[in-house]
């Protein structure tokens, strides 16, 4: 085994041990003051609450990861090419920016119910919702990242009569790539709340309505076994994104290997 | 190779305008190692960006190769005072990246860059990361990258400004090396005066506010020269008179107890 292994499967014994721990203060304390299940389920009831029924709960997880994951890309594909708007032209900078930062101080919780008579109760309207939360960072750090290109590598690529095209492919949008990874790690959780915000407004489907019919029967044990798998589909999107970076930027510091 | 007619530079700021070159005249024949030799301010970098074509001009004339410069020259390479390698490309697409900037391809560069980086001893660096490599290796790099598409003009700007004295030392032999092999133009800034002599057939010194010509001085000494030459007296000679130009400036403190 590499060095580089062994000290990864360390820091991950390390992640199960605090996990495993904090598991532990939670049982004991809920046993300890003799909590109600309906006020604070045990760990222990939340194991076996998953297991009466886990089917039902990976599907309605699968569902809300899906939601969450097509709301990431759109969000990343309509952020970056925003992005790549505002750097190239003045005008488009300002338009874009106060709209957006207008846009975005809405509480774009309150927009959720619309979106259901917009678009229905199906899977479309939590996909806007989550992109449209998920956009405003995508679009501010890829912003950030463009403009922060080395002017003297620019002057590098203009006295080899560079297209601004090609600028944008070979020198901006690779200088940016960090930027855009950073942003795209906060987007996912951005889209997780989107998503459940939908599903809390309309649906039959999800975490969330999982979490809202719990609510209505005060079945907390339910409603927790959901707010567990959500941190768990949150914690996935976001080391997929940190695994993608390390393929796509070998060679920023933080992943350099020498 | 390159007529400078009378040109002039100023810039608008908020106080009026700047003038930045004055009225400056040069020619440099082809094959020609000329060093540019001046404080910081005399204009010297911003001289070779308006050569380059990518800083325009007030007035006055610049040709190349008899034709005006309007844009930067396809048949040019210039060196930074920072090597300007970008991290995410590896040494060898570092040294290919000017001519796919310039849409030309890297494919058929390949092997020139190859062979280039072997030259100049970073062999065993072709397919590493510019961040792997020392200042004065990443600066060979970027030599290089301005000789990958073989230029006929070399433009460099205070290239081993950066430098520790050792490896500046030891990039100026390569430099002499190399312009010895392929007898490039080459116009050189920078603000060292044993540099400038012991590369240069003529020195060109500036002087500041207005950046002008203050003095042209051809270097007789003969080839290859050797940097243990740099205590012969006509080595000396020649320092001492680019200094004294440099004092007559009032850019140096004249050297008196």
């Amino acid at each position: 085994m590499k060095l580089s292994d062994y000290s990864k499967v360390q820091s991950a014994l390390q992640v199960l041990l605090i996990l495993a721990a904090f598991a532990a203060v939670w049982q004991f304390s809920v046993t300890l003051f003799d909590v109600p299940e309906y006020l604070l389920p045990s760990v222990t009831d939340l194991i076996r609450e998953f297991r009466s029924d886990w089917t039902f709960y990976l599907q309605n997880a699968l569902y809300t990861l899906e939601t969450t994951a097509l709301a990431f890309v759109v969000a990343s594909i309509i952020g970056v090419a925003l992005a790549i708007a505002v750097v190239s032209a003045k005008l488009v900078d300002n338009v874009i920016m106060t709209l957006l930062a207008a846009f975005h101080n809405v509480p774009k919780v309150a927009l959720a119910p619309l979106f259901v008579i917009w678009l229905g109760t199906g899977q479309l309207p939590k996909v806007a919702i989550g992109a449209m939360i998920a956009v405003f960072t995508i679009v501010v750090d890829t912003v950030v990242g463009l403009k922060s290109a080395d002017p003297e590598v620019i002057n590098f690529a203009r006295s080899k009569k560079a297209m601004p095209l090609t600028i944008l492919t070979k020198v901006r949008l690779p200088g940016a790539l960090p930027n855009l990874f950073g942003a795209l790690k906060t987007a996912t959780s951005f889209a997780l709340i989107g998503a459940v915000v939908g599903e809390f407004v309309g649906g039959e489907q999800g975490l969330g309505y999982i979490i809202m019919t719990a609510q209505g029967s005060f079945d907390t044990t339910r409603a927790f076994v959901a707010i567990v798998l959500l941190g768990l589909c949150g914690t996935a999107l976001y080391y997929c994104v940190d695994f993608l970076e390390g393929i796509f930027l070998p060679w920023h510091v933080a992943h350099r290997k020498t | 190779m390159i007529d400078l007619i009378s040109v002039s530079k100023s810039y608008e700021t908020r106080r009026g305008p700047i003038l930045t070159l004055s009225d400056i005249s040069l020619k440099i024949a082809p094959g020609e190692f000329v060093s540019i030799l001046g404080p910081s301010g005399c204009g010297k970098s911003t001289l070779l960006k308006c050569i380059a074509g990518i800083e325009p001009i007030s007035s006055g004339k610049i040709l190349m190769k008899g034709v005006p410069v309007k844009e930067p020259p396809d048949f040019m390479g210039f060196v930074f005072q920072r090597d300007l390698l970008v991290d995410w490309r590896t040494v060898l697409a570092n040294v290919t990246f000017g001519v796919e900037l310039a849409g030309r391809g890297r494919k058929r560069y390949t092997q020139k860059a190859i062979e280039l980086l072997r030259r100049f001893g970073l062999n065993d660096y072709i397919h590493r990361y510019p961040w792997e490599m020392s200042g004065g290796m990443r600066q060979r790099a970027a030599i290089c990258r301005a000789l990958v598409d073989d230029p006929d003009l070399l433009l460099m700007d205070e290239p081993f400004g950066a430098l520790d004295a050792l490896t500046r030392d030891d990039l100026n032999l390569e430099l002499q090396r190399i312009w010895s092999a392929d007898r490039k133009t080459v116009l050189f800034v920078t603000h060292s005066i044993p540099e400038s002599v012991f590369l240069s057939d003529r020195v060109v010194v500036m002087d500041r506010n207005p950046g002008r010509v203050a003095a042209v001085i051809d270097i007789d000494l003969p080839r290859p020269r050797r940097l243990a030459r740099r205590d012969d007296s006509r080595f000396v000679h020649f320092a001492t008179s680019l200094r004294t130009v440099l004092e007559d400036c009032g850019v140096t403190r004249k050297d008196e107890p």
